[in-house]
């Protein structure tokens, strides 16, 4: 059975239709790169994904882990293991960051009936993971994103979903505005979390980042569908010859919408 | 969008926990408000003449103010005539006429301070904490005397203060806020009850944090206790105050006076977490509070602090202020004002520089959900000799929904040019983006509202005693469940 199933996913935010018929598969083990050109409904299927109100299914299933994902509210989803990296991360003032993360790791064992974790066996985790990311612990005192750099923010993201562990781990764009040496790390802390268990969707413009985080799929979503998948070579192709092709195919082929 | 809009709406929803009511018998005066009821007051309470006088005089000079229609209308807030002669002005619990020990009182009011998680029996006090509890108008136990008394550290119902201690009454009694100071002092000075007094020798720091606890029990009751603080020279004490009210149909007037005394290289904490019934989702009911609350940094170097969580009462009107009197004295405020469904809060403070090089502090973190309306109303004064004064002042609102409103008005008087003023302001909503990101962590809607909202109090709560920050933390939890759900 497959981690992640999407069939015929319509999906509207503000009144306009967005994703128009999306079907994927993921497995556990695996990690499928989104790419697509601006517009195209990458991050409308990352916020889908994460149950957020504002974005309506009016057509199509979700099955995550054999469950029905659609019925689930946004910390269900986040309880049951779906993670979202912000493009955007958001700050929250006078929360410190890692008491925010230890909130919600507890919040997610108690969902599973796990014993809850205390600052004093939360720590040793949590050290764990910030080296693998490079961090500086004084950010971990520091308010949540408050203050933080475009690649802190980022970073912070990733550590998150480290310690979180989910089952799937949505990456919106994570790439954007970092740079190189950002990049390397956050791959870094991508790849450290491969794992036969869990599966990943990198969503990115950009093939950059897939140098460092090689995927076992491609997907190519224009206008609200995929329209074509491939292995990692499909990442370079696109490189070189941009989503021109792709667009005006996708005009032909888009099915009757009645 | 609008469906974040009606859960942030929800979140506002909670039912008051606090809202039973204890069956004892009780002695009341009756209804209204006269001489001889001033009169009747004093003899109940078995006061000497000087308190009688002291009374009559408030008591004429309220009349006065009463029939200038004086009563003040300036404040954001809204509400029909008081009718002060349907007010029953004083209640107490019937009891032995001398406590012996805690053994003695009457188990219904000790069952009710239990349910309050306020143990009064000597096994089960808290730690590190002296009580004075207030049920209605009359002090009905302190903790921990013996110990304070070891330190020579007097903390006692007013009226025992009048009876054992009267040459410290009479010397500070409305030293800091005088009957005539306004409309509902002058009440207050008439007809208060009781309250707690507090004397902190000289050099003394208080070992304990001392904490009243006021429940208003019987209905119609009105509750005017007068709380006084004298910490002598050189010493310290740190004093909570705790309230909680019955749920009822009608609005009940609750008019305090507290008054701080610091001298020289003084030090008194004042923090006070405000839970009385804040009426229903409709806005019936709920306590009317007008309290007058001010310190004296009466001595150089001395420094008074205000803390306070004001999450209950349907109306609040309340300016915690420092006369900052001594050379190189410190006022500061830390204030956070919830207001949900219906409720209105007018509250602020006043800092009035008289001496030189002295500084003051304000912050000030006001919360608005459901049809909630808040204010924040500020003074800070410098008069012509404080040279080198300083002011610091922030004030911050949060709205939770679409249907409440924040308001600031922050008065700033200087009269002299070498004095340093900061002021800023912020108002930001709860956005939907951090509800988003703390729930999609796993955090359930109300958890990440809570979140959010404590973290916007953290300056705030982070100056309660370690105690009480908890206690504040969740209670404004609670305040807010069901206006996001």
């Amino acid at each position: 059975m497959s981690l992640l199933e999407i069939k015929g996913l319509h999906a509207e935010v503000g009144g306009h239709e967005i994703l128009k018929g999306l079907d994927l598969t993921v497995n556990a083990g695996e990690l499928h790169s989104i790419m697509g050109p601006n517009g195209s409904g990458k991050s409308t299927l990352a916020q889908v994904l994460a149950r957020r109100e504002s974005y309506h299914v009016t057509a199509g299933t979700v099955t995550f882990n054999g469950k029905d994902l659609l019925a689930m509210k946004t910390e269900e989803a986040a309880c049951e293991g779906i993670f979202m990296a912000f493009q955007y991360p958001v700050e929250i003032p006078g929360i410190g960051n890692a008491h925010f993360l230890r909130s919600a790791l507890n919040a997610i064992r108690k969902y599973r009936g796990i014993d809850e974790l205390d600052a004093i066996d939360f720590l040793p985790l949590f050290r764990e993971r910030l080296t693998l990311l490079d961090m500086d612990e004084k950010l971990m005192s520091r308010s949540v994103n408050e203050g933080f750099s475009g690649g802190e923010k980022k970073r912070n993201e990733i550590l998150q979903m480290s310690v979180l562990e989910p089952k799937l781990a949505i990456l919106d764009e994570t790439d954007s505005g970092l740079d190189i040496d950002a990049l390397r790390i956050v791959a870094q802390g991508v790849n450290a979390m491969r794992d036969p268990n869990r599966a990943i969707v990198v969503v990115t413009h950009y093939q950059r980042l897939l140098n460092y985080v090689v995927p076992d799929c491609v997907h190519v979503l224009v206008d609200g569908r995929i329209v074509r998948s491939g292995g990692p070579e499909l990442a370079m192709e696109l490189e070189e010859r941009g989503y021109g092709g792709y667009e005006a195919e996708s005009k032909h082929t888009a099915p009757a919408t009645a | 969008m609008s469906s974040s809009t009606d859960k942030i709406r929800d979140l506002a929803q909670q039912d008051y926990k606090w809202g039973f009511v204890t069956e004892i018998e009780a002695e009341h005066v009756p209804r209204g408000l006269n001489e001889e009821i001033v009169r009747l007051i004093s003899a109940m309470k078995r006061e000497p003449e000087f308190m009688l006088q002291w009374r009559l005089k408030a008591y004429r000079h309220w009349e006065s103010l009463q029939q200038a229609q004086a009563e003040p209308k300036w404040a954001q807030i809204h509400y029909g005539p008081i009718d002060y002669q349907n007010i029953v002005y004083y209640s107490a619990p019937k009891r032995k006429p001398e406590l012996k020990s805690l053994s003695e009182l009457d188990p219904e009011i000790l069952r009710t301070y239990e349910k309050l998680g306020i143990p009064l029996a000597e096994q089960k006090q808290l730690a590190g904490v002296a009580v004075d509890a207030v049920f209605d108008s009359v002090s009905v136990a302190t903790t921990f005397k013996e110990r304070l008394a070891e330190a020579g550290i007097v903390f006692c119902s007013f009226s025992e203060a009048v009876e054992k201690h009267p040459e410290l009454v009479r010397k500070y009694l409305g030293s800091v806020v005088p009957h005539t100071d306004n409309f509902f002092a002058a009440l207050n000075a008439a007809v208060f009850s009781d309250g707690s007094f507090v004397y902190v020798p000289k050099g003394v720091r208080c070992p304990l944090e001392l904490s009243t606890y006021f429940r208003i029990n019987a209905a119609e009751t009105g509750q005017f206790e007068r709380t006084l603080i004298v910490a002598d020279e050189g010493s310290y004490v740190s004093y909570l105050e705790g309230c909680t009210a019955p749920i009822r149909d009608n609005n009940q007037l609750h008019a305090a006076v507290v008054e701080l005394v610091a001298l020289d290289n003084a030090q008194i904490k004042y923090s006070t977490v405000q839970n009385w019934y804040p009426g229903d989702k409709q806005g019936r009911g709920g306590i009317y509070n007008f309290v007058t609350k001010r310190g004296k940094c009466a001595g150089v170097n001395s420094r008074i602090s205000w803390t306070q969580v004001e999450t209950g009462s349907a109306i609040t009107w309340k300016y915690p202020g420092c006369i900052l009197q001594g050379d190189n004295s410190v006022g500061e405020f830390y204030s956070v004002a919830l207001t949900n469904n219906y409720q209105q809060a007018d509250t602020g403070t006043k800092m009035i520089h008289i001496g030189k090089n002295t500084r003051s502090t304000i912050v000030s973190k006001g919360i608005s959900a459901g049809h909630g309306q808040n204010t924040y109303r500020g003074m800070v004064k410098i008069q012509k000799g404080a040279t080198g004064a300083r002011n610091y002042t922030q004030c911050d609102s949060l709205l939770i929904g679409d249907q409440c409103g924040a308001h600031t008005f922050p008065y700033i008087e200087v009269k002299n040019a070498s004095a340093h003023m900061e002021h800023e302001a912020s108002t930001s909503k709860i956005g939907e983006d951090q509800l988003f990101y703390l729930r999609q962590r796993g955090l359930k809607q109300e958890d990440a509202v809570s979140m959010i909202v404590s973290g916007f109090c953290k300056q705030v709560f982070r100056e309660l005693p370690m105690e009480f920050a908890v206690e504040a933390q969740k209670l404004l939890g609670v305040s807010l469940e069901g206006s996001v759900g």
